[in-house]
């Protein structure tokens, strides 16, 4: 105990990528020289303070950072215990937390003179925010999609061409998020030269984990300093949804020191976390394993096979989550738990009547949990909820399991 | 001294190329398979890469991305990938087997334990894609010393300052990618790949195997010429797939076998 630094669980990861066994460079020799040119120039880049600088005004005059940090008055009064605080990453430029960290990829990309830009998304949200960071900068974008997502998530397909950027229907495997990021790998090898893979979440290879953290932790940064202006201390509780863990992580790293604040992760439990696998709940019905560079929790069967995950939303529809998740559960620094595809289904709903806000499918899932603890909670007790998205590109899959038909002007009640 | 050590050498005395041809394990089943890799070495195979199915194979273009998933739908696991080689080893004593794929499967199994089975079901290395150097602690420092050869793949973009680390812990041979890309891709060219081969060879010992890209006869041929051999793999697990007997897929083996043994 002489020295915090060495309590601290801020120091990952490791010279290996590794947070404690997690993490990670589990890259074809093809990818791996590049994969250290991009630390090289990461490490480079964290200790500038014009590239920061950069970063900070784009934050500011194209993304609309600060999100507020706002108490949900009516929604507090409802479940009748804690405190609610939510995070608004959902009033970001497009709509999600995901262009805090796509800024800074493509800035890095621009500084390493690579001139194509590739990503692989789900439900399109870190899609729509890479062609849009490229449409500002003149940048090729090829984004790779599951077919089957291309199907569901039309809407940000359809903007993503707007902006410039060519979308690509996975085929291979069985057309998801997991094998979209198998193609964009095997894009990247073989463009290797002139092209930058800016990933969605915080996994991948050593540094994209550490990476995307960083870039997203100002979402934490920004929540401390508006709760001690609001409250004058820091929150009980904060909670967050995982698929891959990149706003979770973005919220939680600032605050992985402060040891009186509990830490909440919500996986996608589908229709619940149970041996039929129709859920994406990699911590909760997983175990540790290699896919896509890193060593983490996966959905995997007993040969070591990965599984495809199940979940009403198509963004946490992923059988992995990031390595720095892993670890923090191991440790028990933080807590992971599930919700069911129906519980998200109703916070979605109560955000809607309450409050007025029509929440993303993934945040929808860290609400069903505040609904399930705040009202045993003590009324000072203060909890801070990451809301990474608005709902809009969700509507038609709501809809569906609502039991209305988006056809008619008027919508109606079917079957 | 391997399998594998002792072919290269047996191939030096007669002053010939090596020819190594990849199969899927368990493609289309497990039966059609074994019965493939059983006339390898009669169509002219030195050594026999053994394709452990994954579901995610991030390296690997169409061809054998559908055949890992005809043989996973077939039932294949990496136990009976392990039958497989068993079962060769019944008729076949001296030709090299190497497991190729990817790391989860032999991690998920527990690395000693895989060690152990792999050593006395009769492989003889191991190409894994995704376990670069920087990853050498998890499988490839253990498996030499359990006996087996780990074989590195040097790439293009392998360059000076890194090709030491690459060839450190890396013996058997250096399986060198004659592209930045998938298996099955672009097409090898000698003239390209010649001087990358000479730059590795001043660097090591070790036999030089050069593969991706390689499809036909005359290819197998020059791209043979100016290494210790050649590889081919999607071609072959194509010719299969287009609906081929056994039979002609191993005619085809050896015209390719001919070819690169010809340089």
């Amino acid at each position: 105990m002489a020295n915090d630094l060495f309590n601290s669980f801020m120091t990952g990861p490791d010279e290996k990528g590794r947070f404690g066994q997690f993490g990670g460079r589990f890259v074809s020799e093809t990818l791996m020289p590049l994969i250290l040119e991009l630390e090289e120039q990461y490490e480079n880049a964290k200790t500038d303070h014009s590239f920061w600088d950069e970063m900070h005004d784009l934050w500011t005059h194209y993304v609309g950072r600060p999100s507020p940090l706002y108490f949900a008055e009516r929604l507090t009064d409802h479940l009748g215990g804690a405190k609610i605080y939510l995070k608004r990453d959902e009033l970001n430029h497009t709509g999600a937390h995901k262009i805090n960290n796509v800024l800074g990829q493509i800035i890095l990309a621009r500084r390493m003179g690579k001139s194509r830009i590739i990503a692989e998304t789900g439900a399109g949200q870190h899609g729509v925010a890479t062609a849009t960071v490229c449409a500002k900068f003149g940048l090729k974008c090829v984004v790779y999609m599951g077919a089957h997502d291309v199907e569901r998530q039309a809407p940000n397909v359809f903007r993503m061409r707007l902006l410039g950027a060519e979308v690509v229907p996975v085929t291979s495997g069985r057309g998801t998020l997991k094998d979209a990021m198998n193609d964009a790998l095997r894009d990247w090898v073989t463009n290797v030269r002139d092209t930058f893979y800016c990933i969605g979440t915080v996994a991948g290879p050593h540094p994209y984990p550490a990476m995307v953290r960083d870039f997203q932790s100002i979402i934490g940064k920004e929540a401390k300093e508006q709760m001690m202006a609001a409250e004058g201390r820091l929150p009980d509780t904060i909670i967050a949804a995982i698929g891959g863990g990149s706003n979770a992580m973005g919220l939680f790293y600032p605050f992985l020191d402060d040891t009186s604040v509990n830490i909440i992760g919500v996986e996608a439990g589908g229709k619940g976390v149970n041996a039929k696998m129709e859920h994406c709940a990699s911590l909760t019905g997983g175990r540790p394993g290699v896919l896509h560079g890193n060593r983490t929790y996966l959905l995997q069967d007993e040969d070591g096979q990965i599984q495809e995950g199940f979940s009403i939303s198509a963004g946490l529809d992923y059988p992995g989550i990031g390595p720095e998740h892993a670890w923090l559960h191991d440790i028990g620094r933080a807590q992971y738990v599930s919700i069911t595809d129906k519980e998200a289904l109703e916070a979605f709903q109560l955000s809607c009547s309450t409050e007025g806000i029509i929440p993303a499918l993934e945040p929808s899932h860290a609400l069903a949990h505040v609904m399930k603890i705040a009202p045993e909670l003590p009324k000072d007790h203060i909890i801070c909820m990451n809301m990474c998205g608005r709902g809009d590109k969700d509507i038609f899959t709501v809809a569906r399991h609502l039991g209305f038909d988006m056809s008619g002007p008027e919508g109606r009640s079917v079957e | 001294m391997t399998r594998i050590d002792d072919k290269f050498a047996a191939l030096r005395k007669e002053g010939k190329k090596a020819f190594v041809s990849y199969v899927m394990a368990g493609d289309p089943d497990y039966d059609t398979s074994l019965e493939l890799v059983r006339g390898l070495p009669a169509a002219g195979v030195d050594i026999i890469e053994l394709g452990l199915p994954f579901t995610d194979p991030m390296a690997d273009g169409p061809a054998i991305q559908l055949a890992g998933q005809r043989a996973l739908a077939a039932g294949m696991t990496l136990e009976r990938t392990l039958d497989m080689a068993r079962a060769f080893r019944e008729t076949d004593d001296t030709t090299p087997i190497v497991l190729m794929g990817y790391y989860n499967p032999i991690y998920s199994r527990g690395v000693d334990q895989f060690l152990a089975d792999a050593k006395a079901a009769g492989i003889d290395g191991l190409i894994i894609v995704d376990l670069p150097p920087e990853e050498d602690d998890e499988l490839c420092i253990p498996a030499q010393q359990a006996g087996l050869n780990f074989i590195r793949l040097a790439t293009p973009t392998t360059d000076d300052k890194r090709l030491p680390k690459v060839l450190e812990n890396t013996s058997g041979f250096v399986y060198y990618v004659s592209i930045t890309g998938i298996t099955g891709a672009a097409a090898a060219q000698a003239n390209v790949v010649a001087p990358e081969v000479a730059r590795i060879k001043s660097k090591t010992d070790l036999p030089i195997i050069v593969g991706f890209g390689v499809r036909t006869p005359e290819t197998a041929k020059d791209i043979a010429g100016i290494a210790d051999g050649t590889v081919v793999g999607s071609a072959i697990v194509s010719e299969l797939a287009s609906g081929k007997s056994v039979d002609e897929v191993l005619a085809f083996v050896k015209s390719l076998a001919d070819g690169a043994h010809s340089a």
